[in-house]
């Protein structure tokens, strides 16, 4: 997947939210990529134009191109699109209970995919469900298919909700926020579980959270949002062990670590994110930073590089390296 | 022993007491909820109590249950010398002022339609205290030292604020009438990590400024090691564990406890999580709880005993106690 120059815009009655305000990323495949970032930072808004499920009052700019398999998905028609989501691009989002039909066995969800994008026939399904239910870890998937949404439990309706969502062996999965709603105990459990099916099917994976630790064992790269725009991108390894970005620095300082001793004083972050509806010129971190200088305030940053591969970040003064540091 | 070479220092009142503390929910056709099953615990002056556990193991319960929102089925609830689950509705609410409660969500706890001079001043207004003009003087004060400016802030209204800017102003009313007791249930979950931080040195901040004894809900075990000086563990209603948060962290007795701190992720790459595997099967459920001790349908050292006899809280140490029958240290 190749994203270009993506904006996406909301109308509203106060004005024109930049919720995604000139994003491009290359994904390749079997590749996990943790994208992160705080609460309005536009990471569901991109994962959501990717799947072409934005409401009627959002605008993709018109330069923007989505490339996946060698097509443009801006291109294709909501039919042709359909033919796509649930088949090579899959989803699976915070609540379960939401995402799942309550008053459909979890069978019939599970085959209803099956059904529609690959022609089986209802028993086909059915015992390809059961595969299925016994991949992503259910114990007993032949009692449990015959059973309902709410006689399950948080942990096993994502699990449920990850069996439809790899029913089809897409190529790419997009997970939002998967375990923000279970408990840590349940929560290991499911981000094991994505990561092991990530690497038998080589699929590509895009895992959204906002918490960083969910994504430090769990990924190869790493994408850190800020108000609409992509602030660094890098190796996994490289994201923690070589920090250029001042407010990634900041986010990671800002967590309350087991090592803290009782009472430590946490950094903070100061002030609230920014309006996206008047975002701030220059860098759209530079009023919370405690490294902005006046070129900060002015000129936006660009993406650049320190000469490592697939490191970039946007800032004009990176995190241990010379000031103004500009390559590439 | 003679007086000098102790060194145990007599412990001062707490200033809450909760004895055997039980909570039921009917549920209608003889079936019953068992929230919380006989919790006991105590808090001292000037002392963070944590309160950990996942969903549904009673945390919260127990926290309302403390506030008599709604009163225990049974046990007590010794505030300051007074058993508050025995007063009739008129000295319960003298008592109020004694003990103030921040919930998770600071937006819905707030009126939407009051002015934030209104919503802070309520409590003092509804004890009766002071003059307008004098309780007008304590407003400014509050807000200032949750970090509000006070002329900005004063007649506008919640939603022109943002989430953590509503948990400051509840944090203000909760502590205008200057309780004895601060009871928080989960106040930093719904807030993203750089305000979580600022709300978390806030809270460490008003328990120095103003001298607060607390009772600290959280699901997030990192957030409890930072707040609180003690932590208690909950799973299914009962407690499991009760120690220092140093000690807890670094020798978990029970092995609910040990399988709960090995599934934080944590935000480092080289760090390879390895979480204690727990047994699979049916979840428990709060309505029909297993005999014995209630984790041992998951516990991966369980054995006959354990689901035929209740462990109770026993001390294996000084100052940690832990109900198993078979603890790790």
């Amino acid at each position: 997947m190749q994203v270009e120059n993506l904006h996406t815009h909301f109308r509203t009655d106060r004005g024109l939210v930049r919720a995604v305000d000139g994003v491009s990323f290359t994904l390749e495949q079997g590749v996990t990529l943790g994208l992160v970032g705080e609460s309005g930072c536009g990471k569901t808004i991109l994962c959501r134009t990717l799947m072409g499920l934005l409401p009627a009052s959002a605008k993709i700019s018109d330069k923007a191109s989505i490339m996946f398999n060698g097509r443009d998905l801006r291109g294709l028609s909501e039919k042709q699109l359909r033919g796509i989501r649930g088949r090579e691009v899959a989803m699976i989002f915070q609540d379960p209970m939401t995402s799942l039909n309550p008053v459909m066995k979890v069978g019939a969800q599970i085959s209803e995919t099956l059904v529609h994008h690959l022609d089986m026939s209802k028993r086909e399904a059915r015992e390809r469900g059961v595969e299925l239910l016994r991949a992503v870890g259910i114990s007993g998937p032949e009692r449990r298919i015959d059973q309902y949404p709410h006689q399950l439990s948080g942990g096993i309706r994502q699990r449920v909700a990850i069996a439809i969502a790899l029913a089809c062996e897409p190529k790419l999965l997009i997970a939002d926020e998967p375990t923000t709603a279970l408990d840590v105990t349940v929560q290991s459990g499911i981000l094991d579980l994505l990561r092991a099916q990530q690497r038998e099917r080589n699929m590509s994976m895009i895992l959204i959270t906002h918490d960083l630790g969910v994504v430090a064992g769990r990924t190869d790269e790493i994408a850190v949002m800020y108000a609409g725009k992509m602030v660094e991108r890098s190796s996994t390894k490289a994201l923690f062990g070589n920090t250029r970005m001042p407010y990634t620095q900041a986010l990671m300082e800002s967590i309350p670590r087991l090592d803290h001793p009782t009472h430590t004083r946490l950094k903070t972050i100061s002030g609230q994110p920014p309006n996206l509806i008047y975002p701030p010129p220059g860098c759209r971190f530079a009023p919370r930073c405690t490294r902005a200088e006046e070129r900060c305030q002015q000129d936006e940053p660009v993406l650049i590089s320190d000469g490592a591969p697939d490191h970039t970040f946007a800032c004009w003064r990176p995190v241990g390296m010379p000031a103004a540091g500009r390559a590439a | 022993m003679s007086e000098a070479t102790s060194y145990q220092v007599a412990k001062p009142e707490p200033v809450l007491r909760v004895e055997d503390l039980v909570v039921e929910f009917p549920l209608g056709r003889g079936e019953v909820v068992h929230a919380v099953s006989g919790v006991s615990f105590e808090i001292y002056p000037g002392e963070t109590l944590g309160l950990v556990g996942e969903s549904g193991c009673g945390k919260s319960t127990t926290a309302r249950a403390v506030m008599q929102l709604p009163a225990p089925t049974s046990g007590k609830v010794i505030l300051n010398g007074i058993d508050l689950a025995a007063l009739n509705s008129g000295e319960l609410r003298r008592q109020r002022k004694q003990f103030q409660m921040i919930f998770q969500d600071p937006i819905s706890s707030l009126n939407p339609r009051r002015k934030v001079s209104d919503i802070v001043e309520m409590p003092l207004v509804v004890m009766g205290e002071g003059t307008p003009e004098e309780r007008a003087v304590r407003v400014r004060e509050v807000l200032a030292a949750v970090g509000l400016d006070p002329e900005a802030s004063l007649d506008r209204r919640p939603f022109q604020f943002s989430g953590g800017q509503c948990q400051r102003i509840s944090i203000a009313r909760a502590l205008i009438s200057e309780p004895a007791m601060l009871i928080c249930d989960e106040p930093v979950s719904a807030l993203d990590v750089s305000i979580q931080a600022q709300i978390i040195n806030l809270i460490q901040d008003m328990r120095r400024r103003y001298d607060l004894t607390m009772l600290f809900i959280s699901h997030d075990l990192s957030v409890v090691k930072i707040v609180c000086d003690r932590v208690a563990v909950m799973y299914l209603g009962r407690m499991c564990e009760l120690t220092d948060s140093e000690t807890l962290y670094r020798q978990p007795a029970h092995p609910y406890t040990a399988a709960l701190l090995s599934a934080i992720p944590e935000a480092d790459p080289s760090h390879e999580p390895r979480p204690i595997a727990m047994k699979e099967g049916e979840l428990p459920s709060a309505t029909r709880p297993p005999p014995g001790c209630r984790f041992n349908t998951r516990c991966p050292k369980a054995q006959d005993i354990c689901t035929q006899a209740v462990p109770p809280m026993t001390d294996i140490a000084a100052g940690h106690a832990v109900a198993c029958h078979f603890p790790l240290i």
